[in-house]
């Protein structure tokens, strides 16, 4: 195979089956932002560091902009564009980042979603300390990541069915 | 950041891997977990003509316990790693280092024969392995080897795997009953690799120690087991006297690079920090 033979990929994007010929160094967050158009998922760093660019592939968070596009052949990926509820009505974390002021300039949101969305499934009821150690792979330059603690605390608790009550501080 | 151009691989077997690296050569790097080559790759550090994924591979996915010893694939993550019951139970030590290893995502991807086998000085699995007395399964052209992790590394970046062999499995003992340990990371921030580490496996009887290993992490080209230093603690109670003369030891090994990470004399002087903290903490530990 020449080195710039483009290969055909299939994979489900954020429930939808989506193809694309790529090339196999195409990052996966470049296939996803260019040939899906979804640029809700952001470059920051582009090394790894921020987790900007933080997708659900397989029920795993991963940084989009180190996995080649070609190895996510037949994956399912969700990304922020398929985080709100199916009535299109905003998802917990979604509100809960909204209620809470868990965002400044929202560079950063769309990784700290995915992220956390994947955390709540693996631990529906985090402490404080396991939400910041979560999300320690996402950085924020804005907020000082107090309101993005909240609005995790905020959507743990609604997912859980309980009232949310704000630490004091 | 886009890497330079190449041809993708993913053979389903490790004879079909082998057989790749061979036919291509130094043309040809295998893809673990990704996230020391790509990172690389971008910045042009790493330019291969051929990459061969083994995320298609099957059987280098696992971890399994054969008697006394337990036996992990080379593809395992470190997530795979944290998630595991026989690493909580059995060896606790890698459950904790693994926790260390920079952040959720990557841990998702990374794996342990990637960590072991790129050669990094910085990585953490690599001293932790000399200390708890690991080998390694290589597989290659001529047929496979079992190698010492004590062995292994050469330099920075070298390492013993001959040309077409990849990192196959891990077999690590389980460590004994009742055993202390710990492992100790000074870092600048969360997800950074090492200023110094120290990873400590110590048993103890009746308040002495009766058998303890202790393994630096990027404090050297290469990791390092600090024997004297274990020797020193060996039939004693960890007064402070023996700490002072342990960490001694262990920095006499110490020839960290001076770097962003701090100058060689700090890094020494931290190094033995860690050894002190990790003798201490395992000691408290141990039953």
């Amino acid at each position: 195979m020449a080195k710039t033979q483009k290969t055909h990929v299939t994979m489900k994007v954020n429930g939808a089956e989506v193809e694309g010929l790529v090339e196999p160094r195409t990052l996966l967050v470049h296939f996803i932002r260019e040939n899906l158009s979804l640029t809700g998922t952001h470059i920051g760093c582009e090394t790894t560091h921020c987790g900007a660019c933080t997708v659900d592939l397989d029920g795993m968070s991963v940084k989009s902009c180190t996995v080649f596009a070609v190895q996510a052949e037949g994956s399912e990926i969700m990304t922020i564009e398929g985080v709100a509820n199916a009535d299109g009505s905003l998802s917990a974390l979604q509100e809960g980042f909204r209620m809470m002021h868990g965002l400044q300039c929202g560079f950063c949101t769309p990784g700290m979603i995915l992220r956390a969305q994947r955390l709540l499934k693996e631990n529906p009821s985090p402490t404080e300390a396991e939400i910041r150690m979560g999300i320690s792979g996402n950085f924020c330059r804005c907020t000082g990541y107090q309101n993005i603690v909240k609005a995790i605390q905020y959507a743990a608790a609604k997912i859980n069915g309980v009232e949310f009550q704000e630490a004091a501080e | 950041m886009i890497p330079g151009p190449f041809s993708y691989h993913r053979p389903a077997s490790v004879a079909d891997a082998i057989r790749l690296l061979s036919t291509f050569g130094d043309d040809a790097r295998p893809l673990a977990g990704g996230h020391s080559l790509v990172p690389m790759m971008k910045l042009r550090l790493a330019t291969p003509e051929h990459l061969i994924d083994l995320h298609g591979i099957d059987g280098l996915k696992g971890i399994r316990r054969e008697g006394n010893t337990i036996v992990i694939g080379a593809m395992t993550t470190q997530h795979d790693l944290l998630a595991s019951d026989v690493i909580a139970n059995s060896l606790p030590i890698l459950h904790e280092t693994a926790l260390l290893i920079a952040d959720p995502q990557v841990r998702y991807r990374g794996t342990i024969g990637g960590n072991v086998a790129n050669g990094d000085p910085g990585n953490d699995m690599p001293a932790l392995m000399m200390t708890l007395g690991a080998s390694y399964r290589l597989e290659g052209p001529g047929g496979a080897r079992d190698l010492p992790a004590s062995e292994f590394y050469q330099g920075a970046y070298f390492t013993a795997l001959e040309p077409g062999e990849i990192l196959t499995s891990i077999s690590v003992p389980a460590a004994a009953a009742g055993h202390g340990y710990a492992y100790e990371k000074l870092k600048r921030k969360i997800g950074d690799y090492a200023t110094a580490a120290a990873a400590v496996v110590l048993t103890m009887a009746g308040g002495k120690v009766t058998s303890c290993s202790i393994g630096l992490t990027n404090l050297n080209e290469t990791p390092l087991l600090a024997t004297d230093a274990a020797k020193a603690v060996i039939g004693t109670s960890l007064d402070e006297a023996t700490l002072k003369k342990a960490a001694a030891a262990a920095v006499a090994i110490m020839a960290p690079a001076s770097d962003a990470r701090g100058p060689a004399e700090y890094r020494k002087h931290v190094g033995g920090i860690m050894v002190t903290r990790a003798l201490t903490r395992a000691a408290a530990r141990a039953s």
